[in-house]
């Protein structure tokens, strides 16, 4: 099963699923030649804010539109659209990025979504989904489809490192690993990064958690409050903008429920990354696993010293 | 309904848009340049009313330039949409009457204000009326300073590519885009042409001739595998002459006073006296 698969299972089923693209074909690149989805198919050409238009126009007459574009320009170039069109008449509009934040690897800045979390988050009522690979995203994508909220989605066609939990449900994450001295919270690509950096901490017999942050909209708080309660330090790992991201979901969520911990983020603080083939870039940026790891390391050994610190002068 | 009967609903709509101009004002002259052409299509062309208001079969009106929202909800109180008293909540948070449509209001298909919005989703909604091999008509209201948006250059390229001949869309030509005349700024003569070039069946009618509406109307080359607009030439303020043609004259927010002497002027008795502030912008 794929992603092109899944819809089409899903859009043969229910006549009400229309595929949109703003000529991104690269998911559903089959989808034009079935005979059967081809009157439900709609490539509006090169024109983000149309599509997203289009699609509420459907969306009033009962359809259920899934519109595909790259991450940055659906998010940002059709963004008032999407506010304005979807968002205050709250239509069920699935959105599907593609190639958001490193995936974007050769592009440039230009195709660089690493705002879009933030950007989407903040319209009232908007869903917001990172699966941590291909095989995450497909077992989510059901529920994503039959949900009457509208959605955005960062999609990933990354192959999976880990068999995730089957049972998905919107507004939860899933926890892979629970740990009292470092507890890890990602989402999409970076998940693999983020699992073999926890294997290499764990080698080191450091007790380490994992959480696959894959719903980011609504939240899963508990599991936020539960880890910031039993690990000694959170490091969220995000590509993205260290504003408005996991790292900010993460503090409204400590700060609405006035609970104290020590979290650190390993993000885009305030610069683009340098484009590239996706290893190198990761490479450098520091977001491979041993990165990751030997960076995790640095701040609990901060946090050790500043213990250390704090216990002498008392 | 004659032509007489139309112009006595025509005079009663721009009646409840100057009352709607105090008290916060609106967007008067915007309005008044639209009036007759809500008064037609309600009247003559399209198949909606309170009856039919969830009917997938029905007719459908998109208003796009949404500061013109005094001239439809105007006439949705004297053809039954909303009760009349409704229109004393003007800008009341207790009621949904405010500056621009919302879907709070019967027969609002779509909320606007923000330009260049609603071209596409009408889009979306007659794609979806040919798909169920329904007749009924989708028409979109633009303004022509709205034209100035690069998404109704998109939607008119893809209406094209997609034929789509239940697809109606109508220019409030007045001439101005809030306090600029419009050709002083980002010419754009001709409309008509420039959307025959896109692939439109495209005509210019005199906007407040019902006569003349009613022909153009009639002939429409509906279903002919091309989408159509409608370049309705129209005067800013219309039935004003006070206000009529006036960049100054946008948005108003008149005394009391002044509105009755308004509702006198309408009546086609002397010139209002108006010292309310011009030029302003909301």
């Amino acid at each position: 099963m794929n992603y092109e698969q899944s819809i089409t299972e899903l859009a043969l089923a229910d006549e009400r699923y229309v595929i949109m693209t703003a000529e991104n074909r690269a998911l559903i690149r089959n989808i034009p030649n079935n005979p059967l989805l081809v009157n439900r198919f709609i490539d509006t050409g090169i024109t983000e804010q149309t599509m997203i238009g289009m699609a509420a126009g459907l969306a009033l007459r009962g359809r259920v539109p899934i519109v595909h574009a790259l991450a940055a320009f659906l998010t940002m170039r059709a963004f008032e659209f999407i506010r304005t069109d979807v968002g205050i008449a709250n239509l069920p509009v699935k959105l599907t990025g593609f190639i958001p934040g490193f995936l974007s690897d050769g592009n440039g800045p230009t195709h660089q979504a690493i705002e879009d979390v933030s950007i989407m988050r903040g319209i009232p009522g908007m869903h917001v989904f990172a699966p941590a690979d291909e095989e995450d995203m497909l077992l989510m994508l059901p529920e994503i489809w039959h949900s009457k909220a509208p959605s955005y989605t960062r999609a990933n066609l990354i192959k999976p490192l880990y068999q995730h939990d089957k049972n998905f449900t919107i507004g939860k994450s899933e926890v892979v690993a629970e740990g009292t001295t470092v507890t890890f919270l990602t989402y999409g690509m970076l998940f693999n990064q983020v699992f073999e950096a926890r294997q290499l901490l764990e080698q080191q017999g450091l007790s380490v958690g994992l959480v696959n942050m894959r719903c980011l909209k609504p939240v899963d708080e508990e599991v936020i409050l539960k880890v910031a309660r039993e690990s000694d330090l959170i490091v969220t790992v995000e590509d993205h903008f260290k504003i408005g991201g996991l790292f900010s979901i993460v503090a409204e969520v400590l700060l609405n429920h006035q609970q104290l911990a020590n979290v650190q983020s390993l993000s885009l603080n305030e610069r683009w990354f340098k484009p590239g083939r996706l290893a190198d870039v990761l490479g450098n940026e520091g977001f491979t696993p041993e990165k990751i790891a030997v960076q995790t390391m640095n701040m609990l050994e901060t946090r050790q010293h500043v213990n250390t610190l704090t216990t002498s002068t008392h | 309904m004659t032509h007489n009967e139309l112009k006595e609903l025509a005079l009663k709509v721009r009646e409840n848009i100057v009352r709607l101009s105090t008290d916060g004002g609106c967007f008067t002259g915007a309005s008044l340049s639209c009036a007759d052409l809500f008064v037609f299509l309600y009247s003559r062309f399209l198949s909606v009313s309170p009856e039919n208001l969830e009917d997938p079969n029905r007719d459908y009106l998109f208003l796009s330039k949404g500061h013109d929202v005094p001239a439809l909800y105007g006439l949705f109180a004297e053809i039954g949409f909303i009760e009349k008293s409704r229109l004393d909540n003007h800008l009341k948070t207790s009621d949904s009457i405010y500056w621009h449509p919302n879907t709070k209001i019967p027969g609002v298909e779509f909320h606007s204000g923000s330009l260049g919005h609603l071209p596409s989703v009408a889009m979306g909604v007659a794609l979806d009326c040919k798909w169920k091999n329904q007749t009924n008509k989708v028409v979109v209201v633009t303004g022509d300073g709205e034209l100035n948006e690069g998404s109704v250059w998109e939607a008119a390229l893809v209406a094209a590519a997609y034929k789509l001949d239940n697809l109606i869309w109508i220019v409030d030509r007045n001439y101005f885009q809030a306090n600029v005349a419009t050709e002083e700024l980002i010419p754009l003569n001709s409309i008509k042409e420039k959307f025959e070039t896109f692939g439109w069946n495209a005509v210019d009618v005199d906007g407040h001739d019902f006569e003349k509406l009613d022909d153009t109307f009639s002939t429409l080359p509906l279903g002919n595998k091309k989408p159509t607009i409608v370049v309705a030439h129209t005067v800013r303020g219309k039935g004003l002459p006070s206000i009529e043609r006036r960049a100054d004259r946008w948005f108003c927010n008149f005394t009391h006073e002044e509105v009755n002497a308004l509702l006198e002027e309408l009546h086609e008795n002397k010139m209002a006296e108006l010292n309310s502030e011009t030029l302003v912008v909301r």
